[in-house]
């Protein structure tokens, strides 16, 4: 190994690991430490393998991911915040052999847009929900998001999220889950390599289920802020670990399919 | 000709259909028409008017101050509308129920007591047509031929079976109506 | 009945709507029930378009809902509306401010009842000002239509689609109460038939479709970070603007060549007006009607120029004064503009509009 030279390790046949194609070759702006790359790449990933890039339609949120068009070589919309599935909604509708997704925080779906979410969802929309759940708003510099944990500080809760003021965070997948028209909820996430694999298997499953036409498939992602949570990448995802998973844990909540 | 048409009464006396046969046995006799309802929660319950102009020329405005004839099937009606007829023009009320009769001298009024008949005949559904016929027979604007075809055009197919019934109480409204004198 | 080969039909407004979609090659409605249009939806549910053109119709769960739908399908190239009244449109703002900035074409039917808040359910034109002037945020400008008579209402359905699409815009049908309401005599318009995916993606080539092998990808976006970006999004759609003013505006004259005063009005109060021409006619006095067809883009020249030769305007809305501002600026200051409205879901009468015309601007 020691006389290899840079020729020899960029040589073809050396080739251990390759990007997907359909993930672009730009410099993403998400802070270092983010999930939302991890799992752009999976989504890119399973578009390739499953050999849809031209069939699939994204719809982007705003929030953090507002730019996910930029990354992901395929047709995309861009939504109004929240307004993601009633976009997929349409889009399905009208182009029933596409796929469509949309990619959202928890923001975005779980609160601005939990009315288009629900109902779309009701409707058994054949559509793929990526929900990223952090529990805050990045986007706007880390303030309280429906999915903050109790305790939790944000710009907006200083001291913390308390229950008699805000509420208890809210569970959406598992509101969800509770719907006739929903085929296939999942909780994964991305700090680990293990947990990566799992979570590209539960996304290539939603999209296949899409295909399917049984229903709205959603796979939560839960994810870190380390930006919004003042914390470093590696003690984002341990506080994550300790914290995020006891509210939300990881594992399928429903799946009819398989069932 | 231009005959601009108020018909009011209670929701359910029928009135916005019976308009409504009028405006398609215009359309059947080639006039111009137009119906506009008093639409919203007097569809439940209250009171209801519309209003049906049939012309030969083009209709200018759907919205007036004044009718050449009002039907009104009710008192609040009889008492908002019996003003609002032209001079010279026709006023039809039903009795039924009333405190207080027409007073106007300058316009021709008659009485029809469909309510009543229609009760007594065990035919409250086609107390409207009862109106219709009266209304055909001070005012013939419309043949009776092309009312028929309008209702027929109006209902749907299932229902046709009931155009004999709705043919006899036109004409028996015809005979029902009665000059009132003041 | 039958007027050459062309079918004459009673219908309501809000019908009528409803079959010129179908007919027009509607690819979608999406909407949510409220009075006075719900029978734009009901009409459509009952005419089951989806068995014989395809069309998709569904009852969204909201307006801001229904708006969105009408986004994501105009993003894919789909000629889609939906329709509502004036609370629901105040919902709307949101999605038509951002169907402007992705420049996505579709139509929104606005059938006017009085406000502000739940109002009543009585027909209205206070909505003039959210319509023409930009409801929701940012600069940007909708074409705007006001039909007045049923038969306006499926005519003016088919040009909203044919502006949505010839200037990629959401567009709207400002109609009123009652306008949806009465029924009249229409010849519904030809059917045509709805694009095929392929004839979409050569006169779309912006619709997210599915991103074909080896071309770029499309994205239907109104985000532009940069300034500079965005001031020249803003330039686009300000210069189509200025060619929608140019070329696209549409008005008719009644009784205007030898008209002394003149009433400017829009749907069903221009209706009422041209009864109140009769009356003034009758009494000697020469009164015209100019009816704006095009709210915006507004008939501005045409104003201009007749204020030219005759004495004054009366502007009759069915609302505070919303209409009268732009028809002042046109005029500026020639001759007296005077204004008479009635609000809240009243509307006046011929006479009162004639009265109007006598007592303010005559006297």
């Amino acid at each position: 190994m020691n006389n290899m030279n840079i020729t020899d390790i960029v040589n073809p046949a050396n080739l251990v690991y390759k990007k997907n194609s359909v993930l672009n070759d730009l410099p993403m702006h998400y802070c270092p430490g983010c999930s939302h790359g991890v799992v752009h790449k999976l989504l890119g990933d399973i578009i390739e393998e499953l050999n849809i890039q031209e069939q699939t339609i994204g719809v982007a949120p705003v929030g953090c991911a507002v730019f996910a068009y930029k990354y992901l070589d395929i047709d995309w919309q861009q939504a109004a915040h929240g307004r993601a599935p009633a976009l997929a909604t349409a889009i399905k509708r009208l182009l029933p052999d596409r796929y469509v997704f949309t990619y959202q925080g928890d923001g975005d779906l779980a609160a601005i847009g939990t009315a288009e979410t629900l109902h779309a969802c009701n409707r058994g929309e054949n559509i793929v929900i990526i929900y990223i759940n952090n529990g805050i708003y990045g986007m706007t510099g880390g303030q309280m998001a429906p999915t903050t944990l109790l305790g939790m500080k944000s710009t907006t809760s200083p001291k913390g999220r308390m229950y008699e003021r805000d509420g208890n965070p809210l569970d959406m997948p598992k509101l969800l889950a509770e719907l006739d028209g929903v085929c296939y909820v999942t909780r994964q996430a991305v700090h680990t390599v293990g947990a990566v694999k799992k979570c590209r298997r539960a996304i290539k499953k939603a999209f296949e289920y899409s295909a399917l036409n049984k229903g709205t498939s959603i796979v939560e992602v839960v994810s870190t802020c380390n930006s919004g949570w003042k914390m470093t990448p590696d003690f984002a995802n341990r506080w994550m670990v300790e914290n995020m998973f006891s509210k939300y844990p990881l594992g399928d909540i429903k799946d009819t399919i398989q069932a | 000709m231009t005959e601009e048409i108020i018909i009011a009464g209670f929701g359910g006396q029928g009135v916005l259909s019976m308009g409504k046969i009028l405006a398609y046995s215009g359309l059947v006799q080639g006039k111009e028409v137009s119906w506009i309802p008093s639409y919203g929660p007097e569809q439940r319950g209250g009171t209801s008017n519309v209003t049906v102009i049939l012309s030969d020329d083009r209709i200018s405005s759907p919205v007036l101050n004044t009718y050449d004839t009002a039907i009104t099937l009710n008192q609040p009606s009889l008492d908002r509308f019996e003003s609002l007829v032209k001079p010279g023009g026709t006023l039809i009320f039903d009795g039924n129920g009333l405190s207080r009769m027409p007073s106007r001298k300058d316009i021709n009024i008659y009485q029809i007591n469909a309510t009543e008949y229609s009760i007594s005949h065990n035919a409250t559904k086609t107390m409207n047509m009862l109106i219709l016929g009266g209304l055909l027979k001070v005012k013939p604007i419309i043949e009776v031929d092309n009312v028929l075809s309008g209702l027929k055009k109006m209902l749907p197919e299932r229902h046709h079976h009931l155009l004999p019934m709705n043919e006899q109480a036109i004409k028996a409204g015809m005979k029902l109506i009665q000059v009132f004198t003041v | 009945m039958r007027k050459g080969s062309e079918e004459i039909m009673l219908m309501k407004g809000n019908e009528a709507i409803a079959h010129a979609a179908i007919r027009c090659g509607c690819d979608g409605y999406f909407g949510y029930p409220i009075t006075p249009q719900s029978e734009v939806m009901e009409t459509l549910m009952e005419l089951e378009p989806w068995n014989t053109t395809g069309m998709v119709v569904l009852q969204a769960e909201s307006e801001v809902a229904s708006i969105n739908m009408v986004y994501g399908a105009a993003g894919c190239g789909k000629k889609v509306m939906t329709s509502s009244s004036s609370p629901g449109v105040s919902l709307m703002q949101e999605g038509i401010s951002y169907m402007a900035g992705a420049e996505l074409p579709g139509v929104i039917v606005n059938v006017m009842r009085g406000g502000p808040g739940l109002g009543t359910i009585q027909p209205s034109q206070a909505d003039y000002f959210q319509a023409v002037k930009g409801g929701g945020h940012g600069d940007y400008k909708m074409p705007t239509l006001a039909p007045a008579s049923v038969q306006e209402m499926a005519d003016l359905t088919v040009l909203a689609f044919d502006l949505a699409f010839k200037y990629l815009t959401p567009t709207m049908l400002l109609a009123d109460g009652i306008i949806g309401q009465m029924m009249e005599k229409v010849v519904l318009p030809p059917y045509q038939p709805r694009l095929t995916e392929d004839e979409i993606r050569a006169k779309y080539p912006w619709a997210t479709l599915g991103k074909p092998h080896g071309k770029k990808p499309n994205h239907i976006t109104s985000l532009e970070l940069l300034s500079e970006d965005m001031e020249n999004l803003n330039k686009r759609l300000q210069a189509r603007y200025r060619t929608l003013e140019k070329e696209e505006v549409r008005f008719e004259e009644i009784a205007c060549e030898d008209a002394d005063y003149v009433f400017v009005a829009f749907g069903i109060s221009a209706r009422v007006c041209q009864k109140a021409v009769e009356i003034a006619r009758s009494e000697g006095i020469k009164a015209g009607l100019l009816r704006p067809i095009t709210l915006y883009p507004f008939p501005v020249e045409k104003i201009k120029e007749l204020s030219n030769r005759v004495k004054g305007f009366t502007v009759i809305e069915l609302s505070a004064g919303q209409m009268v501002e732009d028809v002042r600026l046109a005029v500026n200051g020639k001759v007296p503009v005077e204004f008479y409205g009635r609000m809240g879901g009243v509307v006046p009468s011929p006479n009162e509009a004639f009265n109007a015309l006598k007592e303010k601007l005559i006297q």
